[in-house]
């Protein structure tokens, strides 16, 4: 997606001027009459990826959704889906477009009341023109996917929100589409079936692995559910990045005012602290062990073989009380350990044993440590301090505790 | 000194009209409007024969049955009692000509008010462009276009349909139109962003979701089309409108009353009917769809398997 605008009112192209000028947008709207509700907006989605837009009401991400299978005709710009300009496309092409590569989950679900719940999931199917048979057997899987092909010949005013929303899903899925689009297709549910929703959803793009463009307006949801997030206020994104990347570094104080709030243990993963580790192979002698625990500055040092797995953990107390000896009878067997793409609230009980945490990639290898501290300076961290100045503190406290 | 403008200049609009329909448009044109009659002659004395040949016992078994199946067991007892009544009261061929003339003209008020109503809902130049010319089809007195109808038709039952539909369509294009604009905007978009085309979308979702509405506009044009039996035997149309008239000439009393009550059964049971269609068009709790298809499904079967009413 390039640059694109959609303005609302009479007078669009001096409206993008004057966007490109940088002007506000109430001033615009005094001297034009116009809205620019996406204005100059440029963004990637990868394949596979779910992109989160993240912005309150009026900022521009409902239009800007709209935009993509032109609900809404964009003003200016292009769209690229596959090399191909979706904006440029005739109606005939469009509609090709919006019945075999994208389909759509609404707010409000959308479903159609005078169909039952299995003639909704063919709906995409039957407009394409595929026939009753095939159409029944794909709803009937996209049904299963939801969890309710018990529910097929209701009409879907007799289920509950979430069941109806999990059908919205289900009819989306139906046309396996290249891209889904979904608009807040969470925020209409109470604040306990949203969290199993968000799961649902995390759960079948595990096996799917679609492309999922979603908007939201809970910055929580969109930390949860998006690989990438973008921010979006008054028409422009305001930051696109991780996660991490927004809580841990916000463009600026509109951003950082939705992240305050932000439970950074859940959004934070070990890798980010993760760094190379100090170790000692079984045969070193505890004085090069005690030595290397001090020109790291840490408490403990992990003991690895030769193929790089981890036999156990060495204690600075322990070093500095016992006389020389073998490493391997200092060497205790239990660890802190961790991989690297777990939330640091699972990892606050291995935290409390205040020494160093072992990363291990998928094969059980030692990856890197982290330090406990680390951990609990990074939840602190607040936003003014940045990245390498909360490294010297989190330093600084460590050398003040081995004094 | 004058009092007003007109004891200086008179418009002569009233000679210009005249002027316009006497020597334009009806030897120009003539033949056009004969020919539009022809499609409502052929339903209409096609329907009227219909009628007059069933025999009464048809009435008696099959008028409660629809009555029962579209809106239960009251108005079935209705149904069977009107019938009984009206062949009683010695009227039942008047009521059959009268119930050809309104179905006639209801249903060409379907055949033009719907797809005028569809397009009224898709462009709005249209509805703004169709809304004077409804709310003076609703406003003019009927008398006022009768002359111009016989001039241009003749005199008879055909241009008493005629007069009938120029009265009773606006509601059903009014009705076609709303209803379909009160289709929730996200239940369109949902249709579009499927893919679906302005075909599709109407026939899957717009004229579903509106029917209720349609069916009400139904219920209306329908109401109307009886009230104006009456009016229509001026101009030659029989039925209970022209014993009515008779009744109405002779200053006989009882006669006209017969007319009257003929037309006052057959308009509630035919308003209880539809309103109940209208009501059943939406999906039921238990997702059993109230169709046309499904009434006459229906029949065949029974309903909950008590036959008391047959």
């Amino acid at each position: 997606m390039e640059h694109l605008y959609k303005v609302f009112g009479p007078d669009p192209e001096e409206t993008i001027r004057r966007v490109e000028a940088g002007q506000e947008k109430d001033r615009i709207y005094a001297d034009t009459h116009s809205v620019a509700a996406v204005a100059d907006v440029s963004f990637t989605v990868e394949q596979g990826e779910i992109f989160v837009v993240m912005g309150l009401s009026g900022s521009g991400k409902s239009t800007l959704i709209r935009c993509i299978n032109r609900l809404i005709e964009p003003t200016r710009g292009r769209i690229l889906l596959d090399g191909e300009d979706v904006v440029a496309m005739d109606a005939d092409a469009l509609r090709e477009l919006r019945a075999h590569k994208l389909s759509m989950v609404f707010q409000h679900f959308a479903l159609f009341p005078h169909k039952t719940v299995g003639e909704n999931v063919e709906f995409g199917l039957k407009v394409r023109g595929v026939p009753s048979g095939e159409r029944r057997d794909k709803a009937h899987r996209a049904l299963e996917q939801v969890g309710l092909e018990a529910y097929a010949d209701v009409p879907p005013a007799t289920l509950s929100g979430g069941m109806q929303q999990r059908v919205g899903l289900a009819r989306g899925l139906a046309v396996d589409p290249d891209i889904m689009l979904m608009d807040e297709p969470f925020s209409a549910l109470d604040p306990l079936i949203r969290r199993d929703m968000q799961d649902e959803l995390l759960a079948l793009q595990e096996q799917l692995h679609m492309t999922i463009l979603f908007i939201t307006h809970d910055l929580h949801e969109a930390l949860r559910i998006g690989d990438r997030i973008a921010i979006m206020k008054d028409g422009r994104f305001v930051q696109t990045g991780t996660p991490e990347e927004i809580v841990a570094d916000p463009a600026d104080d509109y951003v950082a005012a939705f992240t305050r709030d932000v439970d950074r243990g859940r959004v934070f993963r070990m890798g980010r602290l993760s760094h190379e580790a100090p170790t000692v192979t079984p045969d070193d002698d505890s004085a090069t062990a005690r030595r290397r625990c001090d020109e790291h500055r840490v408490a403990g040092l992990h003991v690895v073989d030769a193929d790089g797995y981890p036999l156990g953990i060495l204690v600075r107390a322990d070093l500095v009380s016992a006389e020389d000896g073998a490493l391997r009878e200092l060497m205790r067997p239990d660890y802190p350990a961790a991989r690297a793409d777990q939330e640091l609230i699972e990892l606050y009980g291995a935290c409390a044993q205040g020494l160093p945490i072992a990363v291990l990639d998928e094969a059980g290898r030692l990856q890197g440590t982290v330090d406990p501290l680390r951990v609990f300076a990074l939840l602190a961290g607040d936003q003014g301090e940045d990245e390498t100045s909360r490294r010297a503190t989190a330093a600084a406290s460590l050398a003040a505790r081995e004094e | 000194m004058a009092d007003s403008i007109s004891d200086f200049y008179t418009l002569p609009l009233d000679d210009w009209i005249e002027v316009v329909v006497k020597e334009w448009l009806v030897p120009n044109f003539r033949p056009v409007f004969q020919a539009l009659q022809w499609p409502i002659d052929q339903v209409l004395s096609g329907l009227e024969g219909f009628l007059l040949w069933l025999p009464f016992p048809v009435f008696v078994v099959v008028v409660p049955l629809i009555a029962w199946r579209a809106a239960g067991t009251g108005v079935a007892i209705f149904a069977l009692s009107a019938v009984l009544f009206l062949d009683l009261l010695g009227i039942w061929r008047e009521t059959m000509v009268t119930l050809s003339m309104i179905i006639t003209a209801v249903a060409f008020c379907v055949i033009v008010g719907v797809p005028l109503g569809i397009l009224a809902a898709r462009s709005d130049r249209f509805a703004g462009l169709i809304r004077p010319v409804l709310d003076i089809m609703q406003t003019i007195p009927p008398f006022v276009y009768l002359v111009p109808i016989v001039m241009l038709f003749g005199v008879g039952i055909v241009p008493g349909v005629i007069a009938t539909i120029i009265f009773a369509l606006p509601p059903i294009i009014r009705l076609t139109n709303l209803g379909i604009r009160q289709v929730q905007g996200e239940l369109v978009e949902a249709g579009l962003a499927f893919g679906a085309t302005r075909r599709q979308l109407l026939f899957e979702i717009q004229i579903p979701l509106a029917l209720r509405t349609i069916m009400a506009g139904l219920n209306q044009t329908l109401m109307l089309s009886l009230s104006m039996v009456v009016i229509a035997a001026l101009i030659g149309a029989g039925g209970l409108g022209l014993t009515v008239f008779t009744g109405l000439g002779r200053l006989d009393i009882g006669r006209a009353s017969l007319g009257g009550i003929g037309i006052v059964l057959l308009a509630i049971l035919l308003d209880r009917v539809t309103q109940a269609l209208g009501e059943g068009a939406q999906v039921t709790a238990t997702g059993e769809k109230r169709t046309f298809k499904g009434l006459f499904k229906g029949l065949g079967k029974g309903r909950q398997g008590g036959n008391d009413s047959s």
